[in-house]
């Protein structure tokens, strides 16, 4: 590339007439994600973080398990509580990821006016349209991938540390593994972070990005506090409480939409077609207004400079 | 080659008419400055001319429209805004990559090879870089940049003389040629008079001269009046008065539009003290200043 533009430079009286040299659009994709994992690196430091506590704590419950197996001789065929241990794992990196998503969303397009940066992130050839989008990659595509990696490198650690601490105790080491059914697992919880993380939520990131772009000082507030406001107003005016329960089912009635069962370990096949998921009108509406928040983004992009 | 053509640009912010009809037009190969009091329309109309606001009237820039297609635009034309907008949180290292990796017409060697005459680290982060350094950095990524026209707001606002010599010297030597065109406003006229070929003052939202550096020199003279010659010298029309030291220096403007048959020329001018061309800061004190006490003259 850098030696066509050199050849370039050499005529330039010729590439006057010519078409301009471009960067494909993955390639701009590509190196806006990345600008933003640069800039915030909470994006992959707290789910580690989060992953390194739990291991922590976890290797701490192991031992103390083993020395009363081994003290007061609990019953060692009972995997006690492991299986909610992978899931809690699991929740709680997900978790993580879900407050770095809305922390990142709310300052993305609010920080780089605050900075003064967004003038130089302007005078470069990749469109508002191309800078949304990569913003809005990093809670719907980056974090659930990576929070989904993380939770596997997570789960297969537990799983050798405890099989270490426990072994000899009389625990069914080999009954472990199978019971934690790794590979089923992880097939749902990549899914579930696929749908319910990236498209179900879709809304939610579309409003913050929106917010982020649009306001003037505080973008934590305005995103919050109407919604709260309305909400409120609602039940004065009405004793209704529409919106409230709108949100509420935003925000978990997604898990349980995009599985036909909580069960996960039951009824694994049923849970992971997913035709009643995308069948709802629900996700569908919730994507379109995700796509005019982010219109209303580039837009909003597009003509505010810095603060 | 014309680069910027505009026909009555306007932009008002609210009943602020910040651009007032501005009819404009920059060839290949010049460098313009823009000169301007503060909130004269000075950035608005670099705004508009770079796609970051939207206006009224005609405007097109390498033959785009500026508000429509900023991204594309932004492959030719390249624009340091001040010097605080590099992001703070940036490696020097890292802003290299991310131009390399969006640009299409970004020749890192170049950049590298900028880089290494300063004492900038790859490794720095752009928040730890003094101010001089940062615009040496952001100097260098923009030199690299095989743009067609570069647009400098304040480029060296706040940086000690040193910084302001290099960054002119640097842009002079190591990037203009006569395919590029330079676009400059700055508050400090004295360091680019040299370095200008066209000048254009602006004024609340309007042009009130523009012309090329060639056409300043042999149109406006002033002269340091021999004491005694002030009278004869007042009755030629100067467009401006002022004094240093008891010795009254007067500007004028050979075209000033005297009658038929009064014009004066050089030669007239010597034999009443010394003659030479004045600074941009002068004649600008005197065209802009001049017009707000033109108006407050017509008020009274």
């Amino acid at each position: 590339m850098n030696t066509q533009s050199n050849a370039m430079n050499e005529s330039s009286i010729q590439s006057q007439g010519s078409a301009p040299a471009a960067v494909s659009a993955a390639r701009l994709m590509y190196w806006s994600i990345r600008r933003e994992i640069w800039e915030n690196r909470a994006i992959y430091i707290a789910p580690l973080a989060a992953a390194a506590v739990f291991l922590f704590g976890f290797v701490i419950h192991t031992i103390i398990m083993r020395i009363r197996i081994d003290a007061s001789g609990l019953d060692p065929s009972q995997p006690h509580g492991f299986l909610a241990h992978y899931e809690l794992s699991a929740s709680l990196i997900m978790g993580t990821g879900l407050i770095v998503g809305i922390f990142y969303s709310l300052d993305s397009l609010y920080g780089e006016r605050r900075d003064r940066s967004i003038l130089f992130w302007k005078s470069l050839p990749v469109s508002d349209l191309t800078t949304v989008l990569s913003k809005l990659a990093i809670p719907i595509m980056i974090l659930p991938l990576l929070s989904f990696a993380i939770t596997l490198v997570t789960q297969f650690i537990m799983l050798v540390m405890s099989s270490v601490i426990l072994l000899g105790s009389g625990v069914n080491i080999a009954a472990l593994w199978t019971q934690v059914s790794f590979f089923r697992v992880s097939l749902v919880l990549l899914y579930h972070l696929l749908t319910v993380h990236g498209l179900y939520y879709a809304p939610i990131y579309g409003w913050l990005l929106m917010v982020s772009a649009w306001a003037p000082r505080a973008p934590f507030i305005w995103a919050f506090l109407p919604p709260f406001v309305i909400c409120g107003l609602e039940k004065i005016a009405f004793n209704t409480s529409y919106l409230l329960t709108l949100l509420e089912e935003r925000l978990v009635g997604g898990r349980e939409s995009s599985m036909s069962t909580n069960d996960h370990a039951k009824d694994f096949a049923g849970a992971l077609i997913p035709h009643h998921f995308f069948g709802q009108p629900s996700l569908w509406i919730g994507l379109a207004i995700a796509a005019v928040f982010l219109a209303v983004a580039v837009r909003l992009r597009r003509r505010r400079g810095p603060l | 080659m014309t680069v910027i053509e505009a026909r009555g640009l306007r932009k008002a912010f609210g009943t602020n008419i910040a651009l007032d009809g501005v009819d404009l037009r920059v060839d290949e190969g010049r460098i313009l400055g823009i000169i301007g009091p503060n909130g004269a329309g000075k950035t608005t109309a670099l705004n508009a001319i770079l796609g970051l606001t939207p206006f009224q009237g005609e405007l097109r820039v390498l033959g785009r429209d500026p508000w429509a297609e900023r991204d594309r635009l932004m492959s030719d034309v390249c624009f340091i805004a001040d010097v605080a907008v590099l992001p703070r949180w940036m490696r020097v290292s890292q802003a290299l990559d991310y131009v390399e990796g969006v640009h299409p017409r970004f020749d890192r060697a170049k950049a590298e090879a900028l880089l290494a005459k300063t004492t900038i680290k790859h490794a720095r982060k752009i928040r730890h870089l003094s101010k001089g350094m940062v615009a040496q950095l952001h100097l260098a990524l923009v030199m690299a940049i095989d743009a067609r026209l570069l647009v400098l707001d304040e480029p060296t606002l706040g940086l000690d003389i040193l910084f302001r010599k290099q960054f002119y010297d640097s842009l002079l030597n190591d990037y203009f040629d006569r395919s590029r065109t330079i676009l400059v406003t700055t508050h400090q006229v004295e360091e680019l008079q040299h370095i200008l070929t066209d000048l254009m003052f602006i004024d609340r939202g309007r042009i009130v001269l523009n012309c090329s550096m060639e056409e300043f020199e042999s149109r406006y003279l002033e002269v340091t009046v021999n004491p005694g010659q002030v009278a004869p010298a007042r009755a030629l029309k100067p467009i401006y008065e002022r004094q240093v030291f008891g010795r009254n220096i007067l500007l004028f403007d050979l075209k000033f539009d005297r009658g038929i048959d009064s014009n004066i020329d050089r030669q007239q001018l010597a034999a009443l003290g010394e003659v030479r061309t004045p600074s941009i800061a002068d004649l600008f004190v005197a065209v802009v200043g001049n017009q707000s006490g033109a108006a407050q003259g017509a008020a009274q």
